[in-house]
C-alpha cells in the first residue's frame, strides 16, 4: 500500500471517529455511532498495518489476537454496576500504552531528524510519556478506589501542594538533562521522570474522595487522549493527533459538566481533600431543627398507591446496593396502572457520567422517562411522590437556601416540592460532602430506614400482592 | 408487628398484654353539624396507634359512613351516648361539648380524668372551660394548635379552612347566573366570570385555586405582600395598593392595619366591586370581630345578578349586609352568609378532621404512651383543662429566634467555597493573564518550531475545535457510553505499537519492538474491550 492511500485511509477513519462521536447525541444514533467507531478503527490499523514498514506479521497477530479475547472477555462479564473500574482499567491502558510507544519510540536509533526538529521531537516523547505515566498511575490508584481496594477517602498528606509542586520541578529538572543528553543516553533521565509522574498521578488521585470521582474519572478520560496526541506528535501522525484532540477534549467537557454540576471549580476538584475542608467548615453552621419522621415499606406503598405522579431519583446508593432491578420493577408496575413514573438524574449521581442511566437501561427503564436534572426540576411541584433512593448531596436543600453551605450554589434535585419525600437511607448520616441535609426534616420528607435494596424489594412484594388484588387496594 | 396489625386489628389488640385504651366517637348534636371525628379510613390508622374505637350508633351518617363500614373497620358500635361517653378513655368530637338531646350537657357526660379532643373555642366559651376542668379532665382544643410548622399536620384550621374556601366557590356557583368559564359558542361569545377573593389565607388560596379551576379570572387582595407569590402559583392576580403597610400579623392572621390604609383599601374594593361578578371575604383577625371590607355602598355598586360570599359571616361578617346563616338577595346582588361550609362537605371535612386528630394522637404517644407533655409546643397549645386546672391560655413562649444572618456565622476561611469565591471575583483579571500567556504561546510557536510541527499543530488545534462541537451535543444520558467509546476509539495509540514493529521480520527483537508489541497488546485489550462494552451498554437503552 502507498503512502497516500494511507494517508487518505487515514482520513475516512478521522471522519469516521467524527460521525462515531457525533452519533451519541441521542439514543436513536448511538449504535450506528458506535459502528462508526468500529469501522474508523478497523481501517486504521488496517491501513498501518499493511501499509509500509510493518512486516512483522507473526509478532502482530500473536498480540492481536489475544488482546481481543481479552477485551471481548472484559466487555461481556462486567457488570453495569462495575462500569466505573472498567472504564478506569482501559484509562490505565492507554496510559500504559502511551509510555511503551514513547519510551520505545526514543529507543529507535534512526529518528533522522536535527536541530530544531530534533529539539521538539525530544520534547514531544518526553511529554507524551509524562502524560501517560501520570494516566496510568492515576487510572490505577482511581481503579482501586472504585473496587474500594483502597479506603475512597481523601488522603490528606501534609504539604501535598508542595509535594505536587516538587514532582513537577523534579520532572522539568530531568526533563533538561534528558534534552541535552546524546543518543539513547537520557534514558535513565527518562525512566526517572517516568517514577516522578507515576507518584504525581497516584498522589492526584489518591487526594480525591469517592463521590468527586466522576470528575476524576472525566479528567483522566482527558488525559488520555491527550497522551494519544502527543504520541501523534511524536510519531508525526495525524490520525493520533486527531483522535487524541478528539478524546482528549471531550474528557474536558466531561470534566467541566461534572464540576458544573457540583458548582466547584475544576482545580478545587483536583487539589482534592473536599470532603475533610468541608467537614471543618459545616461544623460550624447549625445542624437542622427538628426531628425526622421515619415510615415503613407499608405506609410506602400505600403512597404510592395512591399517587399519580412519582418521581424517583437514584444516586450512587442504588448502584451499591444493586436495587436497580427492583426499581425498574416498581416502575413497571406503577406505569402499568397508568401511574406517571419519572427517573431524576443528577449530573453527578453515581460514580461515572451517566452511570445511573446505564444502570437503569440494563434493567429496562425505557431512556425516555429517565430525565436529566434540568428537565424535570420544574416538575416536582406537581409531583404526589419522590423516592430518594441513595442519594443525600444532590438533593439537599441547603445547597440552594443556606449560602454558608460548603455545597452552596451547587443545583440540586429540588426535590422537596413534591408532596411526599420517602428517603431510602442507610441513616441520618451526612453524605459526601459531609454537610446535613434538611431534607430529612422536613415535613413532607418520610425516612425509610435500611439497607436499599431489602427496602426497595419489600415495596415490591407489597405492590405485588397489592397488584394482584386490585379491589383489595381500594377497600383498604 | 407493624403488619400484623395492619391486616387484622383484633388479632393485634389480643397480642397486646397491657389493656388498649379506648377512644369514643360520638354523633354529633349540634343541629346541621354533618361532620364526625372519624372515618372508617381514619380510625384504621387510630388502630395502627394501639387505640380500640367505639363509635356511637350513625354517628357518621350525614357523613355517608355507615355503621357498616364502621364495623368492618373492626370498630365496635355502641347503642347510646351516654354508654359510649361513659366507655372512652378518649372522645374525639368535632362540635364543642353542649347540650345532648337526652338531657345532658355533654361536659357532664365526659367520664373523670378521661379525655377530650374537640373544637372548643376557649375565648367564646370561658363557662365551658370551667365545666370541663371540673371534671378534672383532659381537654385539647383544635382551635388552639399553635400554627408552627411541625403541627401543620395536626391543624384543623388550616384543614376545615381549605374545604371552606372550596366550598365558597361552589355556594357561589350556585347563585351566579353563568358560566364561571369564558366560552365561545354558535349562540355567541360567553365571557368569563370575575372573582374577587378578599384574604389570601388558607381559605382564600383554596377559593382562588378552585375558582381558577372552573375557569374564572381570579383576582386576590391580601394586606400581606407575602402572599403575592402564593396567588400568582394558583393562577390569581394580585392586586396590589400604592400603599407602603405590611399586614403581617402573627400565626398566619393579618393584623389590623391603619385608617389610612383601610381607607384606600376600602376604594379598591369599590373600583373592582363595579368590575367583577363574585367577590369572596375571608378576612379574619383573630379574637376580633371580622374587619368591615364591603360596605352597604360597595355591595350596591354591584351588577345585579352578581353574588357576594361571605365567609367570615359567623364572625360578624367582612360585609355591611351579611344575614349570618341566611342567602338572601339584596338589591339584585345575592349575599352568601352560610356559616357551615366545612359541614356541607361532610364526608370531606371528616376525613381530614379525623386525619389532623390522628397525627395528635400520634404525637401524644398513641395508645402505650398516651400522655400530655408540656414541653411539646404543639399539645401544649391546644391543652385547654388538665388535672382540674385551667390551662389556657398557654404561656407564651419566645418566638423561635430568626435564621442568624449569614454575616454572623464565623466563615471558615480555609473552605474551597471561599477559595471558589475569590477566583470568581476576578475572571477578569484571570481571563486577560491566560489570553496574554496564549498569545505569548502562540507567538514563541511561530518563532523557533519547524514547518512540520507547525502543520501538526494546526490539525491538533482543529480537532480540538471540532471534538469540543460535537461533545456538546452528546446527550447526558449517554456520558457513559461516549466514555467508553472514547477509551476504545483512544486505543488508537496502538498504531504507534505497529510502526515500531517495522524492519525487523527476521525474528531479531530489539527493545523498540518489545515495547511495541506490549503497547499494542494493552491497546487492543483497550479498542475490544470499549467498543464491545458499548455495544452492550447501547443495546439496553430502549423506549
Amino acid at each position: 500500500m502507498t503512502e497516500n492511500l494511507v494517508t487518505v485511509a487515514y482520513i475516512a477513519a478521522i471522519v469516521l471517529f467524527i460521525l462515531s462521536l457525533g452519533g451519541l447525541s441521542n439514543q436513536e444514533t448511538a449504535k450506528r455511532g458506535n459502528f462508526y467507531g468500529m469501522a474508523g478503527m478497523a481501517l486504521a490499523i488496517g491501513a498501518t498495518a499493511f501499509g509500509a514498514g510493518v512486516t512483522n506479521y507473526g509478532a502482530l497477530v500473536a498480540v492481536i489476537i489475544p488482546g481481543v479475547v481479552i477485551g471481548a472477555f472484559l466487555a461481556a462479564r462486567v457488570e453495569m454496576t462495575e462500569m466505573p473500574e472498567l472504564v478506569a482499567v482501559l484509562h490505565s491502558f492507554v496510559g500504559l500504552a502511551a509510555v511503551l510507544v514513547g519510551i520505545g519510540n526514543y529507543l529507535q536509533p534512526e529518528s533522522g531528524l536535527i536541530g530544531a526538529e530534533e529539539t521538539i521531537h525530544m520534547l514531544e516523547i518526553y511529554v507524551g510519556v509524562f502524560i501517560g505515566a501520570v494516566t496510568f498511575t492515576g487510572s490505577v490508584i482511581a481503579f482501586c478506589k472504585l473496587r474500594a481496594l483502597i479506603s475512597s477517602k481523601p488522603l490528606t498528606l501534609p504539604g501535598r501542594h508542595f509535594l505536587n509542586i516538587g514532582l513537577l520541578v523534579g520532572t522539568v529538572a530531568l526533563g533538561f538533562v534528558f534534552m541535552g543528553a546524546e543518543g539513547t543516553a537520557g534514558l535513565p533521565a527518562l525512566l526517572g521522570m517516568c517514577a516522578l509522574a507515576g507518584l504525581l498521578g497516584m498522589h492526584l488521585v489518591a487526594a480525591i474522595g469517592g463521590a468527586d470521582m466522576p470528575v476524576v474519572i472525566s479528567m483522566l478520560n482527558s488525559y488520555s487522549g491527550w497522551a494519544a496526541a502527543a504520541a501523534g506528535f511524536m510519531l508525526s501522525n495525524d490520525l493520533l493527533i486527531v483522535t487524541g484532540a478528539l478524546v482528549g477534549s471531550s474528557g474536558a467537557i466531561l470534566s467541566i459538566i461534572m464540576c458544573e454540576a457540583m458548582n466547584r471549580s475544576f482545580i478545587s476538584v483536583i487539589l482534592g481533600g473536599f470532603g475533610q475542608g468541608a467537614a471543618s467548615g459545616a461544623s460550624g453552621s447549625a445542624a437542622p431543627g427538628g426531628e425526622a419522621t421515619s415510615t415503613t415499606v407499608e405506609e410506602t406503598v400505600e403512597l404510592l398507591n395512591t399517587a399519580s405522579s412519582v418521581i424517583i431519583t437514584p444516586g450512587y446508593g442504588m448502584a451499591v446496593a444493586q436495587a436497580q432491578h427492583a426499581v425498574a420493577d416498581i416502575t413497571k408496575i406503577l406505569r402499568d396502572r397508568g401511574v406517571n413514573v419519572r427517573f431524576g438524574i443528577h449530573p453527578v449521581a453515581g460514580r461515572l457520567p451517566g452511570h445511573m442511566n446505564v444502570l437503569l437501561a440494563e434493567a429496562n427503564v425505557p431512556y425516555d422517562v429517565v430525565l436529566e436534572m434540568d428537565e424535570i426540576n420544574d416538575d416536582f411541584s406537581e409531583t404526589d411522590v419522590v423516592l430518594v433512593i441513595g442519594a443525600n448531596d444532590t438533593v439537599n436543600p441547603s445547597a440552594l437556601n443556606d449560602p454558608t453551605s460548603p455545597i452552596a450554589g451547587m443545583p440540586v434535585l429540588e426535590v422537596w416540592n413534591a408532596a411526599n419525600v420517602v428517603v431510602m437511607k442507610r441513616s441520618l448520616s451526612v453524605g459526601y460532602a459531609g454537610v446535613d441535609n434538611p431534607l430529612f426534616y422536613m415535613d413532607n420528607a418520610q425516612m425509610l430506614f435500611g439497607d436499599a435494596k431489602a427496602n426497595v424489594a419489600a415495596i415490591l412484594a407489597e405492590m405485588q400482592k397489592t397488584a394482584q388484588t386490585p379491589a383489595m387496594a381500594v377497600a383498604r | 408487628m407493624t403488619l400484623a396489625i395492619d391486616k387484622d386489628p383484633s388479632l393485634a389488640s389480643e397480642d397486646q398484654p397491657k389493656q388498649s385504651k379506648k377512644i369514643g366517637i360520638p354523633k354529633e348534636v349540634a343541629p346541621g353539624e354533618r361532620r364526625v371525628a372519624a372515618t372508617p379510613a381514619t380510625v384504621k390508622k387510630l388502630q395502627k396507634l394501639g387505640f380500640d374505637v367505639l363509635v356511637e350508633n350513625e354517628a357518621g351518617v350525614d357523613a355517608d359512613f355507615s355503621n357498616e363500614v364502621y364495623q368492618a373497620a373492626g370498630c365496635e358500635i355502641v347503642n347510646t351516648a351516654t354508654e359510649l361517653w361513659a366507655r372512652a378513655d378518649v372522645v374525639l368530637k368535632v362540635q364543642p361539648p353542649q347540650d345532648h338531646p337526652n338531657g345532658q350537657h355533654e361536659a357532664d357526660m365526659l367520664g373523670v380524668d378521661k379525655s377530650l379532643i374537640s373544637f372548643i373555642w376557649p375565648a367564646q366559651n370561658p363557662d365551658l372551660v370551667d365545666r370541663l376542668s371540673n371534671r378534672h379532665a383532659t381537654v385539647l382544643a383544635m382551635d388552639a394548635i399553635p400554627r408552627i410548622s411541625r403541627a401543620q399536620k395536626m391543624d384543623a384550621l388550616s384543614s376545615m379552612a381549605n374545604i371552606a374556601g372550596y366550598r365558597a366557590v361552589i355556594e357561589a356557583a350556585n347563585q351566579f347566573g353563568r358560566f364561571f368559564t369564558g366560552q365561545i359558542t354558535a349562540a355567541g361569545k360567553v365571557p368569563p366570570a370575575k372573582v374577587l377573593v378578599i384574604g389570601a389565607g388558607v381559605a382564600g388560596l383554596a377559593a382562588i385555586g378552585a375558582a381558577k379551576s372552573l375557569g374564572a379570572v381570579v383576582r386576590a387582595f391580601d394586606t400581606r405582600p407575602v402572599v403575592k407569590e402564593q396567588v400568582e402559583s394558583l393562577g390569581g392576580e394580585f392586586l396590589e395598593l400604592t400603599f407602603e403597610e405590611d399586614g403581617t400579623g402573627t400565626g398566619g392572621y393579618a393584623k389590623t392595619m391603619s385608617p389610612e390604609f383601610i381607607a384606600a383599601e376600602m376604594e379598591l374594593f369599590a373600583e373592582q366591586a363595579k368590575e367583577v361578578d363574585i367577590i369572596i371575604t375571608t378576612a379574619l383577625i383573630p379574637g376580633k370581630r371580622a374587619p368591615l371590607l364591603i360596605t352597604k355602598e360597595t355591595a350596591e355598586l354591584m351588577k345585579p345578578g352578581s353574588v357576594i360570599v361571605d365567609m367570615a359571616a359567623e364572625q360578624g361578617g367582612n360585609c355591611a349586609v351579611t344575614r349570618p346563616g341566611e342567602v338572601y338577595s339584596h338589591r339584585g346582588v345575592t349575599i352568601v352568609g352560610i356559616t357551615d361550609f366545612p359541614s356541607r362537605m361532610a364526608s370531606q371535612a371528616s376525613q381530614l378532621y379525623g386525619t389532623n386528630l390522628y397525627h395528635l394522637l400520634s404525637d401524644m404517644g398513641g395508645s402505650e404512651d398516651f400522655k400530655v407533655d408540656f414541653e411539646d409546643e404543639a399539645v401544649r397549645g391546644a391543652l385547654i383543662t388538665h388535672a382540674g386546672e385551667v390551662t389556657w391560655p398557654a404561656p407564651k413562649k419566645d418566638p423561635p429566634p430568626a435564621p442568624p444572618a449569614p454575616a454572623a456565622k464565623p466563615a471558615a476561611p480555609e473552605t474551597p467555597l471561599v477559595a471558589v469565591e475569590t477566583k470568581a471575583s476576578s475572571p477578569g483579571i484571570v481571563r486577560l493573564i491566560g489570553f496574554i500567556a496564549l498569545a505569548c504561546g502562540i507567538v514563541a510557536i511561530g518563532l523557533s518550531a519547524p514547518p512540520s510541527f507547525l502543520s501538526h499543530f494546526t490539525v491538533f488545534i482543529l480537532a480540538c475545535f471540532v471534538g469540543w462541537q460535537v461533545i456538546w451535543n452528546v446527550s447526558p444520558s449517554l456520558h457513559t457510553p461516549l466514555m467508553s467509546v472514547t477509551n476504545a476509539i483512544s486505543g488508537i495509540i496502538i498504531i504507534g505499537g505497529l510502526l515500531q514493529l517495522q524492519g525487523n521480520s527476521g525474528g531479531n527483537w530489539s527493545a523498540t519492538m518489545a515495547l511495541g508489541v506490549i503497547a499494542i497488546l494493552v491497546g487492543t485489550i483497550n479498542i475490544a474491550g470499549g467498543f464491545l462494552v458499548t455495544q452492550r451498554m447501547l443495546k439496553m437503552f430502549r423506549k
